[in-house]
């Protein structure tokens, strides 16, 4: 290295870089791809085998014969409709909400460059959850028009709280999110007091989030919507690595800043489309983007967030269910758990920030 | 007026009012940055000298008048346009965490990328001839956050660098440097702005190292410009006086011959009978 920086010095003025310099470029460019290889095939890896766990095992055992019989249509009785209507849809819905509250994570903490500004922190999920609650218990509204309830209550939520903390994020913005999502869980709370006991199930569900017994025609309308956010978040998200050297940088480089507000309300998006199928499944987007990003050497990555997530809501799923004998616990119970003593440990590394200065 | 563009010019301000909500604070302003020359801008604190280096690089909408690009108001073009002419580094870049010095330096080439232009060997030449420029290719693999403030600072020069524009704007370049190291910065803007004939502006604080690296120097107080010019003619004890409230006496200045500003303090004043020993 120092014997290129002196010929880098000796050179004549306005001469070509000389090859050397470029190799040097090239192969410092190479090393942090690798990583980043290595984690998503990691997280991949790990995705298959909670996946295939949650399917196959449990207390009833699926064989991988067994299993890809029933997929192409032979009724095996028993086997077929436990694992049709319950283990399949359930591991199937696992991913697809951890994929959605993964990405929304991780463009939430980057755009905003601060982990705890993830959106079920600042209240995006509970805000969702909180007007689904109203929809169902108090307007008696189904299927589809809840969803599209709980994605017009995320979106006034993040617009409030982005409109009383101002426009440059930081420490307000947690502090005001925090204080409406607190708001948000006593609106479900309040309506969770004003209901008869069988509504009471369905509205504790939308308190901490499951993925026990949803249908498939709810899945698979997540998973058209995912089809269309998903690859629309890739195409935006581009320009992320831009965006996250903060507002002036990147509009010197040509980026505008409404690129990273839209890229935010995509992320808002997701996550209500997952709160709509799942429910507010706690602490999924703050945990993924963290751990995406230690692996990734703390660099930014989408992908590793996305995959992150669906680790963490499937595997959590397959604990809740089966770690405590006879208790089925729901997802967002096992995912708390984990998620608090984590955000602890963030505050207590003093990391809520990047840099002070 | 408003065509104000001579061929000398590429970067101008024309009658330009600069704020925020309804407090502005460059009013009225007319500024032609001299094309392939180094402009300083000084002033006093909260003169508007970083609101109108801002307003230059299009990161604050004029509330009236213009900013020109080429004779063109700068609002009006493309942004990726602009970013592959004019390049900007703010008062205090943050890198994110974990990014190597050539992933920093490399996304200055984001201008030129396409929506489906993929990286090139022309890439990894623009960031090698930017790392070179800045002696940072032996860093190359290191991570920004782990480098010294002088280091970092060099870095995101890089970036600027590779981003291959023929202005570049800086805020405060020197913050947080010490002196060998403010010095240091300098020069390396100097060396380029002679090497490539980069038009360089930028915001300083220090008045000594203005005078000195400056072709073109701009004073502003109150958001207007009080003088403009040479540094031997903006840099008087008058306009020192009217700039920053300050007695002074103006010097040569024994290393480069440009004007030296030597503070008179009321602290001496009272201590001993004044400034007999200047000349």
């Amino acid at each position: 290295m120092t014997a290129l920086l002196t010929s880098a010095r000796t050179r004549p003025v306005g001469a070509p870089a000389p090859v050397d310099a470029a190799d040097v470029v090239r192969r410092a460019r190479r090393a942090p791809r690798r990583r980043h290889r290595l984690v998503v095939g990691g997280l991949g890896a790990a995705l298959f085998v909670a996946f295939a766990a949650r399917v196959l095992l449990g207390d009833y055992t699926v064989t991988i014969p067994d299993f890809f019989r029933i997929l192409t249509g032979t009724d095996i009785p028993g086997a077929s409709y436990i694992v049709l209507e319950s283990k399949l849809p359930r591991a199937v819905l696992a991913l697809l909400t951890g994929v959605a509250f993964g990405v929304a994570g991780g463009l939430f903490q980057t755009t905003l460059r601060n982990p705890l500004a993830s959106p079920d922190i600042i209240g995006v999920n509970l805000g969702a959850s909180a007007v689904a609650v109203v929809a169902i218990a108090l307007w008696g509204w189904q299927g589809l028009s809840v969803s599209i309830a709980a994605i017009i209550g995320a979106i006034t939520v993040a617009l409030v709280v982005r409109l009383v903390a101002g426009p440059h994020g930081g420490h307000r913005l947690i502090l005001v999110g925090i204080g409406a999502a607190a708001a948000m869980q006593s609106v479900i709370q309040y309506v969770f007091t004003r209901v008869d006991e069988y509504d009471a199930q369905l509205v504790l569900r939308w308190l901490t989030g499951s993925v026990n017994g949803v249908a498939w025609p709810t899945i698979r309308l997540l998973a058209l919507v995912l089809l269309v956010l998903l690859p629309l978040t890739w195409w935006l998200g581009r320009s992320l690595q831009i965006s996250e050297l903060g507002d002036d940088t990147a509009a010197g480089l040509g980026v505008p800043g409404a690129r990273s507000e839209l890229l935010l309300l995509l992320g808002v998006v997701l996550c209500a489309v997952a709160v709509a199928a799942a429910g507010p499944i706690a602490f999924v987007s703050f945990l993924a983007g963290p751990i995406a990003r230690a692996l990734n050497g703390g660099r930014t990555t989408l992908l590793g967030s996305a995959l992150a997530g669906a680790v963490i809501v499937v595997a959590a799923d397959y604990l809740g269910s089966y770690l405590i004998p006879d208790t089925n616990l729901p997802v967002g119970v096992v995912t708390g758990a984990i998620g608090a003593p984590f955000l602890l440990w963030l505050l207590a590394r003093g990391r809520t920030g990047r840099r002070a200065a | 007026m408003t065509s104000a563009t001579a061929p000398a010019t590429r970067l101008s301000a024309s009658r330009l009012t600069l704020g925020y909500a309804d407090r502005p604070i460059v009013t009225d302003l007319d500024l032609q940055v001299p094309n392939g020359k180094v402009t300083v801008i000084v002033g006093a604190n909260a003169c508007g000298k970083s609101t109108l280096l801002r307003g230059l690089a299009r990161l604050l909408k004029p509330q009236s008048g213009a900013v020109l690009l080429d004779g063109e108001v700068i609002h009006r073009q493309p942004t990726k346009h602009v970013a592959r002419i004019l390049g900007l580094l703010p008062q205090n870049p943050i890198a994110p965490e974990g990014v190597t010095v050539v992933d920093l330096v490399g996304r200055g080439r984001h201008p030129h990328h396409g929506a489906f232009q993929r990286w090139t060997s022309v890439d990894d030449e623009a960031v090698a001839e930017a790392l070179e420029l800045t002696d940072t290719l032996g860093l190359a693999d290191r991570v920004v956050d782990e480098l010294s403030g002088g280091q970092r600072q060099r870095v995101w020069i890089a970036m600027a660098l590779a981003q291959g524009t023929d202005l570049l704007l800086l805020d405060e370049p020197t913050t947080y440097l010490d002196v060998a190291h403010q010095v240091e910065m300098l020069d390396l803007l100097a060396d380029l702005n002679a090497r490539r004939g980069t038009t360089i502006v930028m915001v300083l604080h220090d008045l000594n190292l203005s005078a000195r690296y400056a072709d073109h120097l701009v004073a502003l107080r109150d958001g207007a410009v009080v003088a403009e010019g040479t540094p031997r003619q903006v840099v008087t004890e008058d306009v020192v006086r009217t700039v920053f409230g300050l007695d002074n006496r103006v010097i040569d200045d024994p290393v480069s011959h440009t004007p030296l500003v030597v503070p008179v303090s009321r602290h001496l004043r009272q201590a001993q009978p004044p400034t007999q020993e200047l000349p």
